[in-house]
């Protein structure tokens, strides 16, 4: 995927101080997206990841349309610009989709959350989750609730939207080991027991006991 | 008995199958509401009945009729709800014009919240990156080559490409073009994927 960008990169390492080169920059991509699609809940925003391959597309577009008609070059560009969109789309596709799902339990999380620590939200997320939630709760206000008795028109969005189901089973791969994970038992008869991740090995397990692995960027869904 | 009305919504759903939807049952949820309404007002009744005068045999009747009306609101609201989702597959799948044959199934209100959602994305989109922002529902499905055979289904006129030849698009011709400038008339019916 390096050569694609060869161009694009000579440009726009000048104006960013960024030294990661696009090669580093698509594989940081293409693990938050691996990680988006099949964690059960919404991971930290990547905000800067998706800034940096939208600028980047944007480069190559540019740079394709110097290039000659007909030359092979081009469509080869052109089939990988292609490709990081669709990985970029289908990134931002499935954060959008959790966050339309579990949005109160993601709000509520969003407001609890201290000073200083990064958001899971970016800012344009955020402003959706916001108007999702007025727009269903208006919705379900003028057609219904306000048509019940006077105890029962509020729903409570937390209990009625169900939450992102954390104990469920994840592929994963191993990049930095890891020792002593404590295993839940899965059976009364079983005891709760450790591991030792190996670096490249393959597991299946449940995603809470690995979340902030996942999160750390030590171990990679797949 | 109660609440019986309120499980028939939730069936008429359960009996439809994914993504499609009937029409928006404003009869039944009249039907549950006024149920509620009897129900509340018969509650209010016997809890003063139960204060002023004792009859604490009020009690159990009082809490299944409140039993009751809790489960006709969950009915009701997950009944608008579920339909909520079901009309934002629709945007995913239509783009943001609806086909009148499925406006004609929705209320109002829901037209309003399509409009709504439809207007929330197309910011969202928009506040991506640069100054056009990116289309998220464009490149649904990973790209296999560059130029795919396609079949016109109906006559569509004059389409450039981007390099800026003109073609002409006619009921039942064949092209082999850009899989980038075409999944959006394919989606909309007007191109069909050829696959040899």
């Amino acid at each position: 995927m390096a050569d694609a960008f060869s161009e694009a990169s000579d440009r726009s390492e000048d104006d960013s101080q960024d030294v990661m080169t696009p090669a580093e920059l698509i594989a940081k991509l293409e693990q938050a997206w691996l990680n988006e699609k099949f964690s059960p809940e919404l991971m930290e925003s990547k905000s800067e990841i998706v800034e940096c391959v939208m600028e980047q597309l944007t480069h190559m577009e540019g740079n394709l349309q110097r290039v000659r008609k007909g030359d092979i070059k081009a469509s080869i560009h052109r089939m990988e610009i292609d490709r990081i969109r669709f990985v970029l789309s289908s990134y931002l596709r499935s954060r959008l989709r959790k966050i339309e799902k579990y949005f109160p339990h993601i709000l509520e999380k969003e407001k609890s959350r201290a000073e200083g620590d990064p958001s899971f939200l970016s800012p344009e997320e955020f402003a959706f989750a916001k108007e999702y939630l007025a727009n269903t709760e208006s919705y379900l206000k003028t057609v219904a609730l306000r048509h019940m008795p006077p105890n029962l028109q509020t729903v409570d969005m937390l209990k009625a939207v169900p939450k992102p189901c954390l104990d469920s089973f994840v592929f994963l791969r191993v990049h930095e080991r890891q020792e002593n994970i404590l295993v839940e038992p899965e059976t009364d008869e079983q005891r709760e027991y450790a591991i030792d991740l190996e670096e490249g090995s393959q597991h299946l397990m449940r995603y809470s006991t690995i979340a902030p692995l996942v999160a750390s960027g030590a171990v990679q869904l797949i | 008995m109660f609440c019986e009305k309120g499980v028939e919504l939730i069936k008429e759903l359960h009996l439809l199958g994914d993504g499609q939807l009937s029409a928006f049952n404003e009869d039944g949820i009249r039907q549950v509401l006024d149920e509620m309404k009897a129900l509340y007002e018969q509650n209010q009744s016997d809890v003063n009945e139960a204060k002023s005068e004792g009859k604490s045999e009020l009690i159990p009747t009082i809490k299944f009729r409140h039993t009751c009306l809790l489960r006709n609101q969950r009915c009701v609201a997950a009944y608008l709800y579920d339909r909520l989702l079901r009309i934002r597959a629709l945007r995913w799948e239509y783009g943001s014009v609806l086909p009148a044959s499925i406006r004609f199934h929705m209320c109002a209100e829901e037209l309003e919240w399509f409009n709504q959602y439809k207007k929330s994305l197309a910011m969202y989109m928009r506040s991506l990156g640069g100054e056009e922002g990116l289309d998220i529902t464009q490149d649904m499905k990973p790209p296999k080559s560059l130029y795919i055979e396609v079949r016109c289904l109906k006559d569509h006129g004059e389409f450039e490409i981007d390099d800026g030849t003109i073609i002409l698009l006619k009921k039942n011709s064949q092209h082999f073009l850009p899989r980038w400038k075409c999944e959006q008339l394919i989606r909309q019916g007007v191109l069909e994927h050829v696959i040899s």
